[in-house]
């Protein structure tokens, strides 16, 4: 199945969005999160976004959610620092960090491949609600 | 002149203890214009910089020492500033890998490395209100101060001049990358906060070498 990490600047952001996709996708779906500092600030840090990513990785791929500002530049270096091996397999998703990560946990628990799932993320942003 | 692996050390001691002093003025800079959190997330970052150093075997080169000191930024700093700085020195390791004294070609590269690196990672160029503004300027200057057979701590003391004046520029124009960019031209008349945080950090290279 294709893995997903969640990344925000924020703890309670990521956790409140993994107890949503979890709960819309019965917890199929192989679901990390990286946010905070270690010491508890707000930001973001790459090695943890690493970690996340290669706890999620099932060998179908892996798409990442951002929010703003640093959770982008962190999870590019994330990237980077995995090296070859992950090559062309983790891709940050263009998309608003809540309705992409529940449209791309969907996608991924009804078994639709890497590109299909990415896709679907970057969709959401135009979704309308009104 | 070269600089050799203490020399180092000791730049990189100064500017732990220049980002500590100088912790509020970055932050209330940041508070201005971004989200108040420059000079505390670069201090939380250098304070485990000198702690993860002092771990580091002696015969540590100096490559992999600015490696160490990029990974430990990227990973402990959590705003922009995290993965900027941390790329700037990680690249600047790779440019010196097995090194234990850098010449003055190598510092040139060094500076060349960590620019390229940052522009790379923010997308920004220079005029966009970022630490890019004082690193450029000081790298050119130095560049050319050394092409020019002028001696080491003068290019170096230049360079920081030249930093000095790109973060001063900062304050005339509006920033165009990062939290600052929300508030478009009402930035205009605040520093810009990396720019000022890369000063103090050349200015402090500059330093520890003319006065040692």
């Amino acid at each position: 199945m294709v893995g997903i990490v969640l990344v925000s600047h924020s703890r309670k952001i990521v956790e409140g969005i993994y107890e949503l996709a979890s709960q819309m996708t019965g917890g199929k779906v192989p679901i990390g999160i990286a946010g905070g500092t270690q010491d508890g600030r707000l930001g973001t840090d790459a090695t943890e976004i690493m970690e996340e990513i290669k706890k999620v990785d099932e060998g179908e791929g892996i798409v990442v959610l951002v929010d703003i500002g640093s959770a982008v530049m962190s999870a590019q270096m994330a990237i980077e620092l995995l090296g070859e091996e992950y090559e062309g397999k983790v891709k940050i998703a263009d998309a608003p960090l809540v309705e992409g990560a529940i449209a791309a946990s969907v996608e991924a628990s009804i078994g639709s491949d890497f590109d299909k799932v990415l896709l679907v993320a970057e969709e959401a942003k135009k979704l309308n609600k009104l | 002149m070269v600089i050799t692996k203490n020399d180092v050390l000791k730049i990189v001691d100064k500017i732990v203890e220049v980002i500590k002093e100088n912790k509020e003025y970055l932050t209330e800079l940041d508070a201005a214009i971004g989200d108040a959190d420059h000079g505390i997330n670069l201090d939380r970052g250098f304070d485990a910089v000198k702690q993860k150093l002092a771990t580091l075997p002696e015969t540590t080169d100096i490559g992999t020492i600015l490696k160490t000191i990029g990974m430990t930024l990227v990973s402990t700093v959590g705003g922009a500033s995290g993965p900027l700085y941390g790329t700037a020195f990680m690249r600047a390791g790779q440019v010196v890998q097995g090194k234990n004294e850098l010449s003055e070609e190598d510092i040139v590269k060094i500076f060349e490395a960590a620019l390229d690196g940052i522009k790379q990672r923010g997308k920004a160029e220079a005029g966009d209100k970022t630490m890019i503004d004082s690193i450029e300027p000081a790298y050119k200057a130095l560049k050319d101060s050394l092409e020019n057979n002028i001696a080491l701590p003068e290019a170096l003391n230049r360079a920081a001049n030249a930093a000095k004046e790109g973060m001063e520029y900062t304050k005339n124009i509006s920033a165009r990358k990062g939290r600052a960019s929300y508030l478009g031209e009402r930035s205009i008349g605040h520093l810009d906060p990396g720019a000022t945080s890369a000063y103090l950090m050349i200015k402090s290279f500059s330093d520890v070498v003319n006065l040692s």
